[in-house]
């Protein structure tokens, strides 16, 4: 069941990352919102969990794009392995831990994306620290958001249960 | 002990995923031969749901607009748009062949018109990694789209086709740091290559230091590297800094907005066979 939603909301970044983020910001989005759900899952799921969903949806990202298959996903699953680990030994409940573990989860993945690449002489990243300091940034505002939203669902419809049986 | 055990399987785990990644890195890296399976079929899968994705979004966008605005004059200024687009493509190769007939003294008509074979394309989804300039389509190879085609818009050259699927294709923009293409400053006809840089801008290599080059000269395809037709606008060049080198280093601001990209026109007509319907026009005359 929980492997399900995971595949699902994989899934669904995808499709919002090439779909709906070229209707809203039209190209080539500053987002990576398939790492957005890598962190989330790893910090709520664990190491292993996070560490395989990174590596399967790096692997699709990859096949997607025009890149080398393998590297994205290898990025990913460290990146998910690392935040389940941190998930597990310290508490990242509050927004700003939160905040902080998606900036320092993209900066890694950044690093660890170009440099393979630059490793391997199959592309160049000249200064690319504007875009990755905007997309880390990015990536924690649409992180906080989403935690937001998912822990706030359960207590909603609990509170609509209360106001129908009281009526 | 058994969070012990836990740990190192977990370890186990995590080496056994970074060796099967890097296993799978690695066999691309070497043998470098066309398009991995995996990619090919996933590519193949995901353009469905981006089209479907894409049908989705269209209809909920369409909808919307259609509730608030008059249809029929949606839909006139639909068919408007298509008309300037037509007619900025025709401009642009009228613009070329004047080029053309100006720098051969006259010798040239305007006869040797070479017509593209083009068909329009919609563009279904952006790129799936922030790290790459792609854009998806909705034509492949059942259109008669193939790799290596080039994209064009009515403000200039987009990209060039990477990954045509059954009914979907892949194409790599100009923009990207793996992009491309001969060009020439269209004044002065020096000579160099547009290269993607991953950002909004292009770069111009391989152009003489000595070469009369200056912001504001607009750059034109120069049709040598075999991909994109020759004369279609690339862009405007922002910067011109002289080095020490044997090379000026050249900024270009493109002509295409790459970030509001609707349709696009695949050229189905490969260059080699324009130049080769110039030469005999030309032979005729």
């Amino acid at each position: 069941m929980k492997a399900a939603g995971v595949v699902i909301a994989i899934a669904l970044a995808l499709a919002l990352q090439t779909s709906l983020a070229r209707l809203l910001i039209g190209g080539t989005a500053a987002l990576d919102l398939v790492l957005v759900v890598v962190v989330y899952v790893a910090l709520t799921s664990g190491p292993v969990t996070g560490m395989l969903s990174g590596s399967a949806a790096g692997i699709v990202q990859d096949a997607l794009s025009s890149g080398t298959i393998g590297i994205g996903g290898l990025a990913k699953a460290i990146v998910g392995f690392g935040a389940g680990v941190i998930g597990q030994q310290f508490i990242v409940t509050a927004a700003f831990p939160r905040f902080v573990m998606f900036i320092v989860a993209t900066l890694v993945h950044s690093a660890l994306f170009m440099g393979m690449y630059m490793l391997l002489g199959l592309k160049e990243f000249p200064s690319p620290w504007a875009a990755v300091l905007s997309q880390a940034i990015g990536n924690a505002v649409v992180g906080i958001v989403a935690f937001a939203i998912v822990e706030s669902l359960p207590g909603a419809i609990e509170r609509r249960r209360f106001k129908r049986s009281s009526r | 002990m058994a969070v012990i055990d836990i740990r190192r399987r977990t370890g186990y785990l995590f080496l056994a995923v970074v060796v099967a990644h890097v296993i799978l890195i690695s066999t691309q890296v070497t043998t470098r031969r066309g398009v991995p399976m995996l990619q090919e079929a996933v590519f193949g899968i995901f353009s469905e749901v981006q089209r479907g994705a894409n049908a989705v979004t269209t209809t909920v966008q369409s909808s919307w607009q259609n509730y608030f605005a008059l249809q029929q004059v949606q839909e006139e200024n639909e068919r408007l748009k298509q008309q300037i687009s037509a007619l900025q493509i025709r401009l642009q190769q009228e613009r070329n062949l004047a080029q053309q007939s100006e720098s051969l003294q006259k010798l040239l008509e305007l006869k040797t018109a070479t017509e593209l074979k083009t068909t329009a394309a919609s563009v279904i989804a952006g790129s799936a990694s922030p790290e790459f300039r792609t854009i998806t389509v909705d034509k492949g190879n059942g259109d008669g789209v193939h790799a290596d085609m080039a994209v064009i818009s009515p403000a200039g050259i987009v990209g060039r086709i990477i990954q045509p699927s059954p009914r979907a294709s892949k194409v790599q923009l100009l923009i990207d740091r793996n992009a491309a293409a001969g060009a020439l400053v269209e004044r002065t006809r020096a000579q160099g290559v547009v290269v993607g840089t991953g950002t909004d801008e292009l770069r111009m290599d391989y152009v003489s230091g000595s070469a009369d080059v200056k912001a504001g000269d607009s750059v034109v395809t120069s049709g040598i590297d075999g991909i994109y037709p020759k004369g279609f606008v690339v862009g405007q060049i922002q910067s011109v800094r002289r080095g020490a080198g044997q090379y000026s280093s050249i900024v270009i601001r493109p002509a295409v907005d790459f970030s509001a990209l609707e349709a696009v026109l695949i050229v189905l007509t490969p260059p080699s066979a324009v130049e080769a319907a110039g030469r005999g026009a030309d032979q005729d005359h």
